[in-house]
């Protein structure tokens, strides 16, 4: 296998890591929800934290991302 | 200038604006580039709004001075509700940053606009100026008690072991995870967009057929563009809480 072939199957693999991110990203805002449904009261008070945390699981899938990019358009 | 170039990085490209020549300062290239310009309008253009929004301070606000003091009373709300009575003081620095985020991620959603906010270097200068002021801030008010954030109370000892490194390597990488994440999200949110139109550009010229099914493409394009003005607005709102969350911590270490 030569090295451009690796660079371009490393990249999709990078892509892996946003699968995790999808599911933790997705179990936030459901979670939110499922919360702000039975308590519609008390979720405009938690919307920072809401952003926090997607911000927080998002930034792994990005990191996934940044190697798939590197991989492609830099090395 | 305005040739259609199928390549996704290329609108990523540093060049110099006006075909200014390269300017040397100690060895160094301090060309004045898109890059500059581009921030100096994103410096700029927030600071004439206010001014010219606030110039005429009415009880009853007009349409411009009740914009101003929106975005005043919003990135007031994120900072007292994170950071307690404290934060007033840091007020200046978190709205200068989301501001200058928020204008710049707008100002590149135009077309053949340059978007400062996808160079590394400018969003990794502003994580590290966040930090630093969190390890400065956090020193100067607690002392040694600032390393209480390491130590978080009401775990068994042993467990310390454990933690306190968990805690170390999370403070390091928070001014990585900081810029990344508005680095990165602006550049798939663009290299996105471009391909996106590629398609249409593509399809378009494989003849008649082509040009029907280049809807299809086009009608995703217009809508990821919505979908790239949210995202620019909430990496700005994101970056100006986690800067109040990273400022929290120095004001009030050892939760």
């Amino acid at each position: 296998m030569d090295a451009e072939g690796a660079k371009y199957i490393g990249a999709g693999l990078a892509c892996l890591a946003m699968l995790g991110a999808a599911i933790g990203v997705g179990n936030i805002f459901g979670s939110f929800l499922q919360g702000a449904m039975r308590n519609p009261s008390a979720a405009q008070g938690q919307f920072g934290n809401l952003i926090f945390g997607f911000a927080v699981t998002e930034a792994l899938g990005i990191f996934g991302l940044l190697i798939a990019l590197l991989l492609l358009f830099v090395i | 200038m305005l040739g259609v170039s199928n390549d996704p990085m290329h609108q990523f490209h540093i060049t110099r604006a006006f075909g200014l020549p390269e300017w040397k300062l100690a060895g160094f290239d301090v060309s004045f580039t898109n890059a500059s310009l581009f921030m100096l309008i994103a410096a700029l253009l927030p600071v004439t709004l206010m001014t010219l929004a606030m110039q005429r301070r009415a009880l009853v606000p007009s349409r411009g001075q009740s914009m101003a003091e929106l975005l005043y009373g919003f990135v007031d709300g994120i900072t007292t509700s994170t950071m307690g009575k404290d934060g007033k003081k840091f007020f200046p620095m978190v709205f200068t940053f989301f501001i200058f985020i928020l204008t710049s991620n707008m100002v590149g959603m135009f077309p053949y606009f340059f978007t400062p906010t996808t160079q590394i270097i400018v969003t990794f200068a502003m994580a590290m100026i966040v930090i630093t002021t969190v390890v400065v801030i956090g020193f100067y008010k607690n002392g040694l008690k600032f390393l209480k954030l390491f130590m978080p109370s009401g775990i068994p000892w042993p467990l310390y072991f454990l933690v306190i490194p968990i805690e170390i390597i999370s403070f390091l990488s928070r001014p990585l995870t900081l810029s990344l994440r508005l680095f990165a999200n602006m550049l798939a949110g663009h290299i996105m967009l471009k391909v996106f139109s590629g398609f249409v550009v593509m399809m378009s010229a494989a003849g008649a057929v082509g040009l029907l099914g280049s809807v299809l493409p086009l009608g995703l394009a217009v809508g990821l563009t919505a979908l790239e003005f949210l995202v620019a607005f909430l990496q700005a709102y994101v970056f100006a809480i986690l800067t109040c969350i990273y400022l929290n911590d120095a004001l009030h270490p050892g939760h």
